[in-house]
């Protein structure tokens, strides 16, 4: 099912005006912000689609920018989220592309801090709804309904099982779990949602665990 | 969630004898391992931001971003005090409040998608409305909600609900039939004739482009919004009358995405066709393009 609950269709509480271009954007921000851990110096954010033609008159650049500050989808302060970047430290720079997208409203974020730096690229379904396509170029499917443990590690025998043990030992269930390999024992990714958000044990459990080389957490609620 | 259609939905309520509402709270309570209570509080929560929205689109300057729009709910409304409205006085508050709300989400305020935000003026026009007439408590309204949540979930999943993907069918058609269905059971009626005024509702937004000028939420979606409120009220009428939709609830659904899914790109959200690329519709959007500040 594309959408999981009542939540998911009535609401979110958000400011307007479009909840594809509006909200949808505020939280694939939001993602790009969770994943990179800290406010980013820089971002660039490439629209597509529908994005691309109508993100001005719809806020969606300030929507994206609000999610990069971390704001939520009814956060007054998305309408002034320009102001709030610049005292924020944030540079930002907008770019519109032609080129085909797997959904009308896509978009792709690079956000860098201290010469480390993210790329996400997400569609907005609908509803405020959003489906993230791609982490670090791995090929991802998560919606940010759930707690999302992103993990970026080796493709090694026995990881996945390693991973998975620390997650159940902390007692938290997998909903839904995807993993994507750049290469046969290159880097890969392993994207798993939770039933609750996983606590700092778990996290660095996971982050001393031989082959890991990141553990982020995406929690849009 | 144990149904994925509406004719799922009746029939679990008739055997278990609830109301779509108490089917939804149970269900999702069990989805998110949360209590019913906590459910039902965010829900409340989420009805007071829609009457927050009503009061404030009547009373506030709601004028857009581009200055296309603003101000209509609060003259429909302020027009029933001197004059008999064609549609009645209810109808005429319902088509007010969503407006409004429709309004002010079209100024960056503060909405509730129900289910999108490009259709967020029906759902609390249709219920702000008849909460005032019938003094139903906000309790009643807040399980209203959850049955309107459970129809957009079968929609949504088995449709859309998203313009950019199925055209205002899916934006305001979705609305209209999930503030139908869940006015015929705030009214008493059964979960069955709660699932046809769904039917009833969407038959006839059936082929409802999306064509919003300068891509905008704004022209012609508040004024969709607005008499999207009053297409609800009727079907519901319908309904509780005992008019059934023909062709079942769940196949109009299905109707909706092969109609939906064959609309061109042209009339999707693109503002590439319809009312966007009237004469008028382009010579506005050039100003709206020509006078906005580049962000």
């Amino acid at each position: 099912m594309r959408f999981k609950d009542v939540f998911s269709i009535i609401g979110p509480v958000m400011v307007g005006p479009s909840s594809s271009h509006t909200a949808g954007a505020v939280r694939i921000g939001r993602v790009a912000r969770q994943l990179l851990g800290c406010m980013p110096e820089q971002a660039i954010i490439t629209f597509y689609g529908s994005f691309a033609e109508t993100y001005s008159g719809h806020g969606t650049d300030l929507a994206i920018i609000g999610g990069l500050l971390d704001f939520d989808t009814d956060d007054e302060r998305i309408q002034n989220a320009f102001t709030e970047a610049e005292q924020s430290g944030l540079h930002f720079e907008l770019r519109q592309s032609t080129l085909m997208s797997p959904h009308p409203n896509f978009v792709e974020i690079t956000a860098s801090v201290g010469g480390r730096d993210i790329t996400v690229s997400g569609a907005s379904i609908g509803g405020g709804n959003i489906k993230i396509h791609s982490i670090n170029s791995f090929a991802v499917s998560c919606t940010g309904y759930y707690p999302t443990l992103v993990i970026t590690h080796d493709d090694q025998v026995g990881i996945l099982a390693s991973i998975t043990r620390a997650v159940s030992s902390a007692g938290l269930n997998i909903g839904f779990m995807n993993v994507d390999r750049k290469e046969r024992n290159g880097s890969a990714m392993t994207v798993i949602e939770c039933d609750k958000r996983p606590g700092d044990e778990v996290l660095e459990t996971l982050s001393l665990l031989p082959h890991i080389s990141r553990v982020s957490v995406i929690d849009l609620n | 969630m144990r149904f994925s259609t509406l004719k799922d939905i009746v029939e679990i309520c008739q055997v278990e004898s609830l109301t779509i509402a108490e089917l939804m709270i149970a269900e999702q309570a069990k989805e998110t391992g949360e209590s019913p209570e906590e459910i039902v509080n965010q829900m409340t929560a989420y009805y007071q931001v829609m009457k927050e929205a009503v009061s404030k689109g009547l009373e506030s300057n709601t004028s857009s971003r581009s200055g296309l729009v603003g101000g209509d709910g609060r003259k429909v409304n302020e027009l029933i005090t001197s004059f008999e409205p064609s549609v009645g006085v209810w109808a005429a508050k319902a088509m007010a409040y969503a407006l409004a709300v429709s309004e002010v989400n079209a100024s960056m305020g503060r909405i509730v998608a129900t289910p999108t935000a490009g259709s967020c003026g029906i759902i609390p026009g249709v219920f702000v409305s008849a909460q005032e007439r019938f003094g139903w408590e906000d309790e009643k309204l807040v399980h209203g909600l959850f049955s309107s949540g459970a129809i957009g979930y079968v929609i949504a999943n088995n449709s859309f609900i998203s313009g950019a993907e199925g055209g205002c069918q899916a934006e305001v058609g979705s609305a209209i039939g999930m503030a139908a269905g869940a006015l015929v059971e705030l009214r008493g009626g059964t979960p069955e004739q709660a699932v046809h005024a769904v039917g009833l509702a969407l038959k006839n937004t059936l082929g409802l482009i999306c064509d919003p000028v300068a891509g905008l939420v704004e022209v012609p979606c508040i004024v969709r919004n607005g008499l999207g409120a009053v297409n609800a009220l009727a079907a519901a009428d319908m309904a509780l009358a005992g008019v059934r939709s023909v062709i079942p609830s769940d196949e109009v659904i299905g109707v909706m995405l092969e109609v939906g899914s064959k609309m061109p790109g042209e009339h999707r959200e693109t503002a590439l066709g319809g009312l966007a690329q009237t004469p008028t519709g382009r010579k506005l959007t050039e100003q709206i393009k020509a006078t906005k500040s580049p962000s």
